[in-house]
């Protein structure tokens, strides 16, 4: 069977135009939510139809794409995307942050500062951040307009009241630009740093909600707070137990059923560079070893 | 007599109705009515269900445009303005900050879900506080002013009485310290004990704060107790106004007259 | 010298919509004055006018026709023709009503309500519950019942109570409307005190009172409220 006629990255020209338009009206109103009209993807909701949808838009034959669900390379939504773009568009692909100039991203931000010309797209589910107390969508419109963003307060009084503490530790809320509250997707707040004054450009496609937003290189991006409970980033206090690194977010690996755990890095591509220039952690044992139980 | 006190300070009106009138199509829900509110003063609107006095509530707390007439309020800064002219922004920040509006049912005027305390710190964050400690404070001076134990003040008012529930969104309302405020049948759907207490507070709060108020309500007792005057509305129009015991005590019109003769004795 | 009450020609009919429109006259050229420091009582059969007359002064009935003019803070104001905000002007400052039956709120204690009329005029709430306790001391209100509110009270002890209420203000204009019925003695006694000490304090008084022994010692001056009657 010959090569199935699909356009080069899967979108017909005329929407990515329709796209491309949301992009650039994206980045001229940093943190604005354009709507877009959404297309149907070969892949359900929830696995990235609204960032495969920028991606696509923005894709040339020159690029270089890297894929990443919660910092990994290599797991099933990664390969996928990684595999479908591939296919449709015959693009080169890397796993490594340095090399990419497109980086697609399920709820991370890669651990290698992101350099200027590269795009970061995220995968959004829920791009409203007022979502959580105000469900009327005319409402909430109506807010960002006039800029009345006493309600996300709210929900930091909420976490504190019940927790003691600003709990709220992924989609934590950014002001962008001293204008529009956004919600930076499901990335950890540990993550929200690495968006303020950031080289690159960063577009977040929402696909159900079919939002498309953004913040231009160099812009700011301030995670809200109260003066008596400022933002703090948050990670496990431990070095990755592969690379050593103190200074990386950190997943939890349970590694028995006696309640052995490690910590290691999210970003594997970080975490295997750092172990092929020679750094170790606690646990590290060359790749394909299977660990002795005891 | 027990009567509320009215400060006579101000001479200069806080709202002023002008001819206002609304129609739905052929239908008139309201019609040419004028007056003038001064700072201080709470005016009670009564009439049967249909009279038209919430939709005059309606027109004059700006949430519905009049089909004629218009309602000026003095703003903060002295000026009297048009409320049709405001843009929505400043209407908005008006109705977060120097109006207060009590509704009926208070799940429409609280956040069900919220604890107690960002109910009543909401409108301080939205006009920029921003020490969550302060706003802590405050929202449990208030939930002690209005006699909510304040070991609840992290409790969502779905946990709350009816009672509490309206006491509560009588505290949000009432944080930003308000010139003005709205209430649509306030006592409307509680019991008749916990109303008492209610009208107790709100007159308290109302003489203590100096507040000016407009209050929509079917019983006249609501208007005897709360009220320095009243207007008495039928088919759209204000057919009496006057002094509240004036108007109760000796009433001219045959439909006051009527109301006034259909209520209980206390 | 001023009169501080100056009633010309005022009148009152009230028509009785529910019943067909029926006319009910109740009083008609109403006429006459009180000056500083004078108790004028109102006499007459019941059903004569007495009350409405003192609900009118107090503008609480409204008049038909005529002049009712106050006193108040330096000028006259008519009261048959003022705004709604005009008499609450002058009820908070110049003239202060008795009744017979106490309106009070519930839940407020007794010495509260005695002591409202003073804070809302700005006297200092220790001060004013001081003077509150001393005229409910005199009333012979027991000092274990003034935290209570008094609408658990007897019918006595809350006329005191209302008593107390009207006396404690330094109004001068008191109505009082049969501030006597119902007591005993000893507390008829304080209250024809209390009226002599309003005298002394110029306060001009309008009084219905029926005990003719009481009304011997209280009067200045008698209006028969009989030549104000209107023809049924």
């Amino acid at each position: 069977m010959n090569a199935p006629a699909y356009n080069f990255a899967y979108l017909d020209e005329q929407t990515k135009r329709m796209i491309r338009r949301a992009i650039l009206k994206a980045i001229a109103i940093p943190g604005y939510q354009v709507p877009f009209a959404s297309r149907e993807m070969p892949m359900p909701y929830g696995w990235g139809t609204g960032g495969v949808q920028v991606t696509a838009a923005i894709l040339g034959p020159a690029d270089v794409l890297k894929v990443i669900d919660q910092g990994s390379d290599d797991t099933t939504n990664a390969i996928s995307i990684r595999k479908f773009f591939g296919k449709t568009a015959g693009v080169a692909t890397t796993t490594s942050t340095a090399d990419a100039t497109v980086i697609q991203t399920r709820h991370r931000i890669p651990e290698a500062p992101l350099h200027a010309g590269q795009v970061l797209v995220y995968q959004v589910p829920i791009p409203e951040p007022l979502r959580f107390l105000e469900p009327r969508e005319t409402e909430t419109r109506r807010m960002h307009a006039l800029g009345e963003y006493g309600l996300m307060h709210v929900k930091l009084y909420e976490d504190i009241a019940r927790f003691g503490h600003i709990a709220t530790s992924y989609a934590y809320p950014v002001k962008v630009n001293a204008r529009y509250v956004m919600d930076p997707s499901p990335t950890p707040k540990f993550d929200n740093p690495k968006m303020d004054n950031c080289p690159a450009l960063q577009l977040f496609g929402a696909g159900r909600e079919k939002r498309i937003y953004a913040i231009p290189p160099h812009t700011e991006v301030v995670s809200l707070d109260f003066e008596d409970h400022p933002f703090t980033r948050y990670r496990f206090d431990a070095p990755c137990a592969l690379c050593g690194a103190g200074d990386s977010y950190l997943d939890e690996i349970v590694t028995d059923d006696k309640g052995g755990r490690m910590f290691v890095c999210s970003d594997t591509d970080y975490c295997g560079s750092r172990q092929s220039a020679g750094h170790r952690g606690s646990e590290s044992a060359a790749p394909h070893k299977e660990r002795a139980h005891g | 007599m027990a009567e509320p006190q009215v400060s006579l300070h101000d001479d200069q009106p806080l709202l002023v109705a002008d001819h206002l009138g609304k129609n739905y199509g052929r239908l008139t829900a309201c019609r040419d009515v004028s007056f003038a509110l001064y700072p201080g003063e709470v005016l009670a609107i009564v009439g049967e269900s249909g009279s038209g006095k919430s939709t005059l509530l309606q027109l004059l707390s700006a949430q519905l445009a009049p089909s004629a007439g218009r309602v000026s309020y003095r703003m903060r800064d002295g000026v009297l303005r048009d409320l049709a002219a405001l843009g929505e922004a400043e209407r908005r920040f008006l109705f977060r900050t120097d109006w207060g509006f009590v509704h009926q049912d208070p799940a429409q005027g609280l956040r069900m879900a919220v604890s107690a305390g960002a109910n009543v710190g909401e409108r301080l964050m939205a006009v920029g506080w921003n020490h969550y400690g302060r706003i802590r404070d405050t929202a449990s001076s208030w939930l002690e002013r209005v006699e909510i134990d304040t070991a609840r003040i992290d409790d969502a008012p779905r946990t709350y009485s009816g009672g509490m529930r309206q006491r509560l969104q009588i505290a949000r309302n009432l944080v930003t310290e308000p010139r003005l405020v709205f209430m649509d049948e306030p006592t409307g759907g509680l019991d008749v004990s916990v109303q008492a207490r209610l009208l107790d507070l709100m007159r308290n709060l109302v003489s203590e704060l100096g507040l000016a108020a407009i209050v929509v309500t079917h019983d006249l007792a609501v208007a005897r107790l709360l009220s320095h005057r009243v207007m008495v509305m039928k088919g759209g129009r204000v057919i009496e106004t006057g002094l509240t015991d004036q108007v109760l005590d000796d009433p001219r019109e045959p439909y006051t007259q009527l109301l006034v003769s259909s209520i209980l004795p206390a | 010298m001023t009169a501080m009450i100056d009633i010309t020609n005022a009148g009152k009919t009230f028509v009785m919509h529910l019943q067909g429109g029926v006319e009910l006259p109740v009083v008609r050229g109403v006429s006459f004055q009180v000056e500083p420091g004078e108790c004028v009582v109102l006499s007459g059969p019941s059903g004569a006018g007495k009350s409405s007359i003192l609900k009118m002064i107090f503008g609480n009935y409204r008049c038909d026709g005529g002049r009712i003019g106050i006193w108040h803070r330096g000028a006259v104001i008519d009261l048959a023709t003022a705004e709604p905000r005009q008499v609450l002007s002058v009820r908070r400052s110049t003239v202060g009503y008795v009744s017979q039956f106490l309106r009070a709120v519930p839940r407020v204690a007794t010495i509260d309500v005695v002591a409202e009329p003073l804070i809302a005029n700005g006297t200092a709430r220790a001060e004013a519950r001081e003077k509150a306790g001393a005229l409910l001391r005199r009333l012979n209100i027991p000092e274990r019942l003034w935290a209570l509110p008094p609408s658990t009270f007897s019918g006595g002890e809350q006329q005191r109570v209302n008593i107390a209420r009207g006396f404690i203000s330094d109004l001068p204009i008191l109505l009082l409307d049969e501030p006597t019925a119902s007591l005993d003695a000893a507390n008829r006694a304080v209250v024809v005190e209390l009226i002599g000490q309003k005298k002394r304090e110029k306060v001009a008084m309008v009084a219905i009172v029926h005990d003719d022994e009481i009304r011997h010692l209280i009067a200045d001056r008698i209006v028969d409220v009989t030549s104000f009657a209107a023809a049924a």
